[in-house]
């Protein structure tokens, strides 16, 4: 049964100030569509399906995956969260 | 000179890579599996390029982790040449060989071309036969070559010459019209501070016979034979 | 599991007719089963059975002497002497392409690539010929950066260069735009591998990634014209890993050179369908095949979702007796997976069985020879007469032709393609001798003096006006162009793109079509080794233009030698070698300036075989510093571009031309046979006493130099003055234009 483990949900985005050439593609095309977007980043987002275990466990491992090999601390941030 | 050539599982530049150096500088050369460790006896280990791990996460983000890179990075400690082409110079950004990271290329395409390339230090054991200034043809070939640093990095590499090349139009300019990918102030090649590294996005190995269209790529390869030679005093 | 019930309606969603299910019953001797219903009907669908096709390909001329592998499995084979050989193959992807750009372009070049190193050789390059609708349409625009983003994304991750091709824009390629990929790959003659399973009692094996439920029916949708439904299939396109074939390539390449196994074959369209019944009666055996071995990568997968999943980079070996275990180490170290899922047996049929429980058993060939062949009706489109009818007095004559020559060097069709091709890597491997650009490719062969030089061609607006003349063309063309690289050419390949062949004026023009290449290849000693037919290449009605396209590969026994089309130095003497021709008919300037298609294109055989001999011997000796092909745009368009080289300025020439009827048929006629050559003056009377030699009309048109194009009429009129310059520029900025404009952008896809 996977759906009852626990999921974290990890999104890397790039630094503010690090040139975003897909966000600004981006932005340039919905504001052709006419609507008024003030600025688009773009990142990656994963899905981590994990074994049951403490909270506090997951958080570390998870913390540590994105600075290990997820993100790349010199352009890139992360943030993530654990469901259920 | 006894070179070496690492191979990941996606490497695809590393056969042409071996040949120029069996081929055309005729110097042994022997290729190095990414699940080994052992990098004894070889004087010079080229990353080439390609694509590592398929590099879908991030270039060269994957490869950081396989059993040769400890090897490589002790290597260079060692004071071992390394040098790093395309996909070869993001790994050694990702292993903390060289400051700095890759960016997707401005125009989000890939991009395969030649390109006019400014040296613009020659006291290093990979550009010693050049002379300063000089315009060298080479071609990239790559879809995340928008070199990045941020600027106490930047600061760092000019003030101690680390920027090797610069992409520039034909009369030696660096503009930004010269420049392929959105790189940071043109940047095409870097070294560590102690020079025995080098990363570059264009492919050296690709010109490096005349039936091919352009020498220049040798240069670099000769500037190592001669650094061997007589070893320059870091 | 509850087995569906066979209804006639799930007859008919499995595209079979009811008298190929009474076949299927026959050949049986019993009704199928729900999964044997399945197996029939991607087996015997269009894509996989050329049931339409089949009696008019046996024309092509398939035998030669240096023939080695033709017609019938995963690609052709030719000998360049010295122990080695060519494999190489065409194959569309036209309707994956048209759903899912990106996706249906990168698989259609993993599974050529695919095609290649199954038979041993290792992929030395690829080409592309690639048709849309026209770049205006934003929507075209979307579709050819797909596909152009998806060659380059496939091709250059796993590390073979994308080195040439072509690229037609026409409305009538809007609904359907034209994929078709070629890859050429060097082997050894003791080592090929062919898609067979001999020897009862051998284990079969699966090896590659996992199987998915992806593009299950493939082979059925490219066997179906397209409607307003068709964009709602995207779930049935697949998904192309290039990383994943890079170490698929490396390890069957391996397994080869030590040689652990007897046959082995691509699981492409039809997945472990095919590759079980084609391996089994090419061997003249049986394959039991167990599905509780097959590696998933989803659960819960039916026997009837695994036999016809399309997940790529798969492929089904069979491995030597007691060579297992070695085979499985060799995949293990490029981490893939590599599982006996059944094994080669002596009673002719594919059995499938899931953990030992008999799920289906048809005798193999009654899947692969036994398959319908037709012969459908044929009749010519109502209208030839008419599309054939040119009444030129009723064609006004420009009174510019510079800028009719400006407008023509920037029409998409003709204009500088490097917007595609910068986005490929064209020189992984260091062997690309000539980058893009010119007439051929030309690849060195490493560890040999020669060079292999290639082509893809075709021009579908011909083959609409007269199919006959216009498949003779198509094979002269690119044929010609490997010959103005200084090669020989030695074989063809090719892939025929067709409207719906139940309809009779579309089988009439295949009919035509194929006979027409069959006698070409024929005259110019270039047997077909193979290829691809992709029929409903048509959407609510609307039929793509009969499109064959033919690909060429010739031999430089010294590649030191070969030639480019571009003009090399100034003062060189320019020759026209081939008739002066004055064809308008079919031209790409009735097209883009008077917005007609109509004529009758021809060819005298003979003739350009004559061309080729001429120019093979020029360069033999050394004669030549250029020569380019007169095709779309004509005379004034080749002497353009054979200006444009690479880097620097471009050279301009000044050339005088006799006009026999009326300036512009003179400049822009798409008369066949015709090569523009430079050479030092010096030669030009060894080179015309060749063409006399040779019964070629020699044409001595000019001198290479100057800032300008000019070339002037009898009277010593110019007909056309331009800077090369601004000749340059409009064919540069045409295609960059087309995609860089934003503000035209418009993102209803």
């Amino acid at each position: 049964m996977l759906s009852a483990l626990p999921t974290a949900k990890v999104y890397v985005t790039l630094k503010k100030g690090v040139l975003d050439p897909q966000g600004l593609t981006v932005q340039n095309a919905l504001e052709a569509l006419g609507y008024d977007v003030q600025e688009v980043r773009m990142g990656k987002y994963l899905e981590l399906t994990l074994a049951d275990r403490p909270r506090e466990e997951l958080e570390a491992d998870v913390a540590e995956m994105c600075e290990k090999l997820l993100s790349n601390p010199v352009i890139e941030d992360f943030r993530f969260n654990i469901e259920p | 000179m006894r070179f070496g050539v690492v191979v990941f599982p996606g490497s695809n530049n590393d056969h042409d890579c071996y040949r120029v150096v069996e081929d055309v500088l005729e110097e042994p050369v022997e290729y190095i599996w990414h699940q080994d460790s052992d990098v004894e006896g070889f004087d010079a280990l080229i990353l080439p390029g390609g694509f590592s791990y398929g590099d879908y996460l991030r270039t060269g983000a994957i490869a950081r982790f396989s059993p040769v890179v400890e090897s490589v990075k002790r290597f260079a400690d060692g004071g071992g040449l390394v040098l790093g082409i395309c996909n070869g110079f993001q790994i050694l950004l990702e292993i903390g060989l060289l400051p700095g990271a890759m960016l997707r290329n401005q125009s989000l395409k890939f991009v395969c071309q030649y390109v006019n390339l400014r040296v613009e230090n020659n006291e290093t054991p990979f550009t010693n036969q050049c002379v300063n200034g000089e315009v060298l043809r080479v071609p990239i070939a790559h879809n995340e070559g928008a070199y990045f640093a941020d600027q106490t990095t930047l600061e760092a590499l000019r003030a101690n010459q680390q920027v090797v090349f610069s992409y520039c139009d034909d009369a030696g300019r660096v503009v930004e019209e010269a420049n392929p990918n959105g790189a940071l102030e043109n940047i095409a090649g870097i070294v560590n501070d102690r020079g025995n590294v080098l990363g570059m996005m264009p492919h050296p190995e690709r010109c490096s016979e005349e039936m091919l269209g352009s020498l220049d790529g040798l240069k670099i390869f000769r500037s190592m034979l001669a650094a061997a030679k007589a070893p320059a005093t870091p | 599991m509850v087995e569906p019930a066979i209804t006639p309606d799930t007859i008919a969603d499995h595209g079979l007719t009811e008298e190929e299910y009474d076949r299927i019953v026959e050949l049986l001797g019993r009704p199928p089963n729900h999964l044997e219903l399945g197996i029939f009907s991607v087996m015997w669908s269009e894509h996989c059975s050329y049931k339409s096709s089949k009696s008019h390909l046996g024309k092509f001329p398939t035998e030669g002497p240096h023939i080695v592998q033709g017609p019938g499995e995963n690609a052709g084979i030719v000998d360049i002497g010295d122990g080695l050989a060519l494999v190489f193959k065409i194959e569309s992807h036209n309707h994956p392409s048209f759903i899912e750009p990106f996706q249906g372009a990168a698989t259609g070049v993993g599974g050529i690539l695919r095609d290649i190193f199954t038979m041993g050789a290792r992929p030395l390059a690829s080409l592309n010929s690639l048709r849309f609708g026209p770049l205006q349409i934003p929507k075209n625009r979307y579709l050819m950066e797909g596909v152009v983003a998806g060659i380059a994304a496939y091709g250059n991750c796993i590390g073979v260069p994308t080195v040439g091709g072509e690229i037609h824009f026409s409305e009538v390629y809007n609904g359907n735009p034209l994929v078709n990929v070629f890859n050429v790959g060097l082997t050894r003659h003791d080592r090929i591998f062919r898609g067979r399973a001999d020897g009862a009692g051998n284990a079969v094996m699966y090896v590659g990634s996992k199987t998915g439920r992806d593009g299950i029916h493939g082979a059925t949708m490219a066997s179906e014209d397209f409607d307003e439904t068709s964009e709602e299939r995207r779930p049935t396109v697949q998904v192309g890993d290039p990383f994943t074939e890079k170490l698929l390539l490396e390890a069957c390449l391996e397994v080869m050179e030590e040689n652990l196994i007897v046959g082995i074959q691509d699981m492409g369209a039809a997945g472990l369908t095919c590759s079980t019944s084609e391996m089994a009666s090419r061997g003249n055996t049986g394959i039991t095949v167990d599905l509780a071995r097959v590696p998933r990568r989803e659960e819960g997968m039916s026997p009837y979702e695994i036999m016809l999943s399309e997940s790529q980079e798969r492929m089904l070996l069979v491995a030597k007796p007691g060579q297992e275990e070695r085979v499985r180490e060799v995949f293990a170290r490029w981490n893939l997976d590599c599982v006996a899922v059944g094994e080669v047996t002596d009673d002719g049929l594919l059995r499938v069985t899931d953990d030992g429980r008999p799920l289906a058993a048809i005798p193999a060939v009654a899947l692969t020879e036994h398959a319908p062949v037709y012969e459908r009706p044929l009749a010519p489109p109502d209208d030839l007469a008419e599309r054939q009818s040119l009444d030129l007095d009723r064609v006004y004559i420009p009174e510019d032709c510079s800028a009719v020559l400006l407008e023509l060097l920037a029409s998409p069709s003709i204009a500088n393609k490097e917007w595609v091709w910068r986005q490929y890597d064209h020189m992984v491997r260091i062997n690309t001798v000539v980058l893009p650009g010119s007439d051929a490719a030309v690849i060195r062969l490493p560890g040999t003096a020669k060079g292999v030089a290639m082509s893809l061609d075709g021009n579908g607006r011909w083959c609409w006006l007269d199919p006959r003349e216009g498949g003779k063309r198509a094979v002269a063309e690119a044929a010609r162009n490997v010959v103005c690289a200084g090669a020989r050419p030695l074989a063809i390949t090719n892939c025929l793109n067709f409207g719906n062949p139940e309809r009779p004026s579309t089988m009439w023009a295949f009919a035509e079509v194929v006979e027409g290449m069959a006698e070409a290849c024929e005259a110019l000693g270039t047997p077909v080794t193979g290829g691809n037919v992709s029929f409903y290449n048509e959407t609510l009605g609307t039929a793509v233009y009969p499109t064959p396209v033919v690909g060429v590969v010739g031999l430089l026994e010294d590649v030191s030698k070969h030639l480019t089309q571009w003009f090399k130095d100034e003062g060189d003497a320019v020759v026209l070698l081939g008739p002066a021709s004055e064809e308008l008919g079919g031209s790409e300037y009735l097209a883009v300036v008077h917005g007609l298609v109509r004529g009758r294109p021809s060819i005298d055989l003979g003739l350009e075989r004559s061309v080729h001999e001429l120019i093979l011997k020029a360069a033999g000796e050394g004669l030549l510093k250029s020569a380019h092909d007169v095709s779309d745009g004509g005379l004034a368009v080749a002497l353009a571009e054979a200006g444009f080289q690479p880097s620097g300025h471009p050279l301009g020439c000044s050339i005088s031309l006799r006009v026999e009827t009326r300036p512009d048929a003179a400049l822009f006629g798409e008369g066949p046979s015709r090569v523009v050559v430079s050479c030092i003056p010096d030669n030009v009377q060894r080179l015309q006493g060749l063409a006399e030699e040779g019964r070629v009309p020699f044409t001595l048109l000019g001198t290479v130099g100057g800032e300008d194009l000019t070339v002037s009429g009898p009277d010593g009129k110019p007909l056309i003055s331009v800077a090369a310059s601004e000749a340059k520029r409009s064919w540069e900025e045409s295609l960059p234009g087309l995609f860089e404009r934003p503000q035209e952008r418009d993102f209803d896809r």
